[in-house]
């Protein structure tokens, strides 16, 4: 079991490692330099000179690049070629939505998609299964921004019970904020519950053709409780990919859905980066996302192994 | 009384007749086999015992458990049933545990879901059943997983969880037909002696009358559906009424008689082979190990010779195999065909290629189902520098058809139009339709049913009177390498223990692995052939 | 044939003949302003009503039609064109350096979402429909090279492909002429699904900008264009809305019924 997790922590690092030199080579080729688009044209030279220094524009490509990891891992992100603020600190203020509001829609992805997953699963071709799989087979085909905007106009415009829009913040208490982050969950999480309730049926009827759910009928288990027993862990292995895959459209969608609900998350900042030009902002923020969806993909491989006792002892 | 009696259970699966009539009896103590080929429903018949029947099956007439009627109980009556007063062991050890749950909670899982005892009574219950099958806690703790233990192993576990509850009924359906023979001899006397101890019943289905010959008190034979005879044992194997039952009989021991090979003259050599495969790490600084499915093999098959290689699963034949094929390197010793080696510089060489062919195992898995038959059996036209065309081509294509025992009309078909059998035809087609000099049949005949591996068999000896095959025969089937080989290797763990002509190592084995592989092996008594 | 593949392929086809259409002809001229019609709701001249300049939302979500299917078009030709040539190598040489240095990479592209890979190339190169056809086919190339693979590795383990390398095959050979007739109906499914996503993905960039510019018409600008009217004029978002909805569930119908309809064992159960 260690050796499994010291190898998938090994692979975790590697994969971190080239995505942080294919984002720096790709933000490098970026035309234009950083120092003469926040001066202007008629910069002098000198000005010019140190504040490249200042932002740590100077040195070769691999020093450079060096000091943006190496400054990473202790928690400096470089500063602002806009605000001129810590990079680390912008981020650490949006992460705070941003990253609530993933956890939020996945909690409330999971908590829909599995009972309708096993409900369809055991009511294979009733109209209990019907009525599920059309329902998801209309969730996966709406976009998550589009259906925000319906749950605005109905819940917020027409009902009043939520905001329309902006955060109200932590500082007034854990209930308000997740209230106000709760109409964005619900747009985040339903396309993707469709989905996973679709996976959870499909593993579970796959698995009711196994050899050993026979074998456990024939001790005498019904139909439901074989289902419960030896069904529901062993689909677990699809569907525990397909949540690791998810929290990588979350943080995504998220950012989009941020657009929609005026939300001050790492989606607003990314797009105010990009029309600043503040690409040290741009750089991170992707770094933190890609950073994100490695670190859950590994917890993802851990959680496999707690599933299936196969992996534990192989290798 | 009659512990369990079926009366004229007719069954069908969406409208289409799948049991028509069938009847039969189990006493307290009693076995009955339940034989017959594949579509003949036995496996059916015991699904319907249990209930565990396919959706859109019908059930008609009746079946009877210590007198009171099954067909009538609901589903919840019958749960209450299953595990407890009637329990079953499945085919395919391999896949019939759950991979996810020890082996201890799934034996105990049986006792509890009928809340027949408390989980500390249980668990000690578990330990002693699957002690009693031959899996003592001190070396095989109830912790664990199915993945850690063997075939045979797995299916003690099946065994112990059908029997944990001592029902008074045990359903076996086909229990050693995934195993190996002497695996298989271990369970049967486990199975007989669980019977002989609790007093159960069993119903024992099977494809091999072998197997159930010195084991069963009753024997039902059935076809398409229907129970074409039914008798004791002995009486039965005494004096069998129906045709369909001699021939089956017939089939099971089929003889063919081979041409006399020519004056002995070498064609392949084997030559101190090994094969390794490295396993994988077991720390991160220790080297990996390897294992040697092949270790050091060396023999000789002479022109026109039919050499067999028996031997269990995972003894390295299929990977002997392969290396002959030239598809895997070897890591020493050489492999000649005629003088050449089948591999050459790291690559297979295409030279020696085209002197040997291969009949597969699986009638299913071996053609491309988006071709036709032409197609599949000209592939190994590719190996030729100028491969026939035209009228050719098609003149060399009936040709194989006809002498497998097909229509040359069957050429423009696609491979799903043809059953099992047939398909075999149309392998040994594509095997000789190059004319090589050496055939491999790798378990040819070891998925059919008795009747159509009879009919191979004889299709083989025509061939090899007709084009003067060599091959090398690999089969876990003794009896089948008996009848078709001159000479016979035996290997084991990787190694060749014992070889020679064939009725010689059969009848005056040497090596104490042969022996045990001989005496492992089930037979037909010889009285079947007498006439009565 | 199914109810799924029959409703699948008749909405996706409504849906390519509007966007074909729209090259010949519209009810308006999509990009004509006509302030004095603006917000009005549908109606017997402008059947989806018109927008905040007065343009008629119906030629729109024609010309839209097309941006959509273009950039998912291509996108899953991108990824098809790379992922499925890069899947048929790794399982060719299953275990080897090369399978492993294709599979890692994969892992790679996987942990950047399309809407991330957009947002760099977006940094960089400025936003643009040829910008969100790179960012989704990238994402698609390691979809279908793993499926590939995936589905190529248990077809090498087949006995057919044994008997092809014993008559002398090499791996190239096999992989076109046995491996991929034998995935092609799993990738004109996959193909199907991955067109979906895309016309959903390209919905997504356009509506935050970093897609289709003006005054290329595209059903997510439209939508981000609604937001700020959404209270007074519905319609506005409603209306693309529910084209893109007809046409992701059209395509994940017309996949569905397609993989029924070409699964080799349900059809011979059938048969």
């Amino acid at each position: 079991m260690l050796r499994y997790a010291l190898k998938r922590l090994i692979s975790l690092l590697i994969s971190l490692a080239v995505a942080s030199v294919v984002i720096f080579a790709v933000i490098e080729v970026a035309p234009g330099d950083p120092a003469s688009f926040m001066l202007g044209v008629n910069a002098q030279e000198d000005t010019l000179a140190a504040l490249r220094a200042e932002l740590g524009l100077d040195g070769s490509k691999m020093q450079r690049y060096l000091n943006w990891v190496g400054g990473m891992l202790v928690g400096d992100f470089g500063t602002s070629y806009t605000y001129r603020t810590p990079v680390s600190q912008m981020i650490a203020d949006r992460l705070w939505v941003s990253l609530p509001l993933a956890l939020y829609a996945l909690t409330l992805s999971t908590v829909i998609a599995f009972p309708a997953g096993i409900y369809a699963a055991a009511r294979r071709g009733k109209p209990g299964d019907l009525v599920v799989m059309g329902s998801t087979q209309l969730g996966i085909a709406v976009p998550n921004f589009w259906f925000a905007m319906m749950l605005v106009l109905i819940f917020a415009i027409n009902l009043r019970w939520f905001n329309a829009g902006g955060f109200v913040g932590w500082s007034n208490g854990m209930w308000a904020g997740l209230h106000s982050l709760t109409l964005p969950a619900i747009a985040l999480a339903l396309p993707q519950a469709a989905i996973l309730a679709r996976v959870m049926r499909s593993a579970l009827l796959d698995i009711l053709g196994e050899d050993f759910m026979r074998t456990a009928r024939a001790k005498g288990l019904s139909r439901r409780q074989a289902l419960w027993r030896h069904g529901v862990r062993n689909a677990l292995i699809p569907v525990l990919t397909i949540i690791g895959l998810q929290f990588s459209f979350l943080l995504a969608g998220s950012i989009i859905i941020e657009q929609v609900f005026y939300l001050p998350g790492l989606g607003r900042l990314v797009f105010q980066a990009i029309s600043a030009r503040d690409l040290i902002v741009v750089e991170s923020v992707v770094m933190l996302l890609v950073f994100a969806v490695i670190t859950v993909n590994f917890l993802v491989d851990l959680a496999y192994a707690a599933v299936d006792p196969r992996l534990r002892s192989r290798t | 009384m009659t512990l369990l009696r079926i009366k004229n259970l007719s069954l069908s699966i969406h409208g289409a007749p799948i049991l028509k009539h069938v009847d039969l009896s189990i006493d307290h103590g009693q076995i009955v086999a339940v034989t017959g080929e594949s579509g003949s429903g036995k496996s059916m018949t015991a699904l319907a015992v249990m209930q565990l029947l396919p959706n859109g099956a019908e059930v008609d007439g009746s079946i009877q458990l210590d007198g009171a009627g099954l067909l009538t109980r609901s589903e919840a009556q019958m749960c209450a049933l299953r595990g407890a007063s009637i329990g079953m062991v499945f085919q395919e050890p391999m896949t019939a545990l759950n991979p996810v749950k020890t082996v201890g909670d799934q034996v105990m899982e049986t006792i509890l879901i009928h809340k027949a005892m408390p989980p500390a009574q249980a668990r000690t219950r578990a330990q002693e059943v699957l002690a009693r099958v031959g899996l003592p806690a001190d070396r095989f703790p109830l912790s664990r997983y199915p993945h850690e233990l063997s075939g045979g192993q797995r299916q003690r576990v099946v065994i112990a969880m059908a029997i944990a509850l001592r029902p008074k009924l045990l359903i076996a359906d086909e229990p050693t037909t995934a195993l190996d023979v002497t695996t298989q001899a271990q369970i049967l006397d486990l199975l007989e002696g669980l019977v002989r101890e609790y007093d159960m019943g069993l119903l024992m289905i099977t494809h091999d009358l072998a197997v159930v010959a010195d084991m069963a008190d009753q024997i039902i034979v059935m076809r398409h559906g229907e129970v074409v005879e039914n008798g004791a044992t002995n009486d039965l194997l005494h004096n069998m009424q129906h045709p369909y039952t001699r021939m089956l009989f017939e089939a099971s021991d089929h003889q063919v008689t081979l041409p006399e090979p020519p004056e002995p003259l070498p064609l392949l050599e084997v030559n101190q082979v090994v094969r390794e495969y490295r396993l994988p790490r077991t720390g991160m600084f220790v080297r990996p190990r390897h294992h040697r499915a092949v270790e050091g093999v060396s023999f000789t098959l002479n022109r026109g010779e039919r050499l067999g290689l028996v031997g269990e699963s995972g003894c390295g034949k299929s990977t002997l195999t392969r290396a002959i094929l030239g598809l895997e390197e070897v890591q020493s010793g050489q492999i000649r065909l005629d003088g050449q080696p089948v591999f050459t510089g790291h690559k297979p060489n295409l030279a020696v290629r085209r002197k040997m062919q291969v009949v597969f195992q699986d009638p299913f898995g071996s053609f491309n189902p988006r071709h036709r038959v032409a197609r599949l059996i000209t592939e190994p036209f590719h190996l030729l520098d100028t491969p026939p065309t035209g009228s050719d081509r098609q003149d060399r294509i009936a040709e194989m058809l006809k002498a497998v025992g097909l229509s040359p009309d069957d050429a423009g078909k696609y491979i799903h139009e043809f059953s099992g059998g047939q398909r075999q035809r149309i392998a040994i087609a594509r095997a000789l339709i190059i004319r090589p000099e050496l055939i491999l049949f790798d378990e040819a005949v070891s998925a059919l049913d008795v009747s159509v591996r009879a009919q191979i068999l004889d299709l083989l000896a025509e061939l090899c009177e007709a084009y003067d095959l060599t091959y090398l025969f690999i089969s876990h089937d003794l009896s089948v390498v008996r009848t078709v080989t001159d000479r016979v290797l035996v290997m084991q763990s990787g190694r060749i223990v014992e070889q020679g002509a064939t009725d010689q190592v059969f009848t005056t084995p040497n090596h104490p692995y042969t022996q045990t592989l001989i005496a492992a092996a089930p037979r037909l008594p010889e009285f079947g052939k007498i006439p009565a | 044939m199914s109810r799924n593949l029959f409703l699948g392929a008749f909405l996706s086809s409504l849906v390519v003949l509007a966007a074909l259409i729209s090259f010949v002809w519209t009810p308006y001229d999509y990009a004509a302003l006509s302030i004095p019609e603006k917000l009005q709701p549908p109606n017997a001249q402008h059947w989806f009503g018109t927008d905040h300049f007065g343009r008629d939302m119906f030629s729109m979500i024609m010309v839209g039609a097309r941006t959509s299917i273009a950039v998912a078009l291509v996108a899953v030709g991108i990824g098809m064109a790379l992922g499925v040539p890069l899947g048929l190598t790794a399982a060719a040489r299953k275990g080897s350096w090369l399978d492993e240095v294709i599979m890692r990479g994969n892992d790679l592209v996987f942990a950047f979402p399309s809407l991330v890979i957009a947002i760099l190339i977006t940094a960089v190169f400025g936003a643009g429909a040829i910008n969100a056809i790179i960012a989704i086919g990238i994402f698609n190339i390691p979809v279908f090279a793993r499926i590939t693979r995936g589905a190529a590795l248990s077809l090498w383990e087949r006995e057919f492909i044994l008997a092809a390398r014993v008559s002398g095959k090499g791996a190239a050979r096999i992989s076109a002429e046995h491996i991929l007739p034998n995935v092609a109906n799993l990738l004109i499914v996959q193909g199907t699904i991955q067109f979906s996503l895309g016309i959903l993905a390209e919905a997504g960039l356009s509506y935050v900008g970093l897609g289709a510019q003006p005054p290329t018409p595209s059903w997510g600008r439209m939508l981000a264009d609604a937001q700020t009217m959404v209270s007074f004029a519905p319609h506005l978002a409603l209306i693309p809305g529910v084209a893109i909805i007809v046409t992701v569930l059209g395509l994940n119908l017309l996949g569905d019924g397609l993989r029924d309809w070409l699964d080799p064992r349900i059809r011979v159960a059938r048969a």
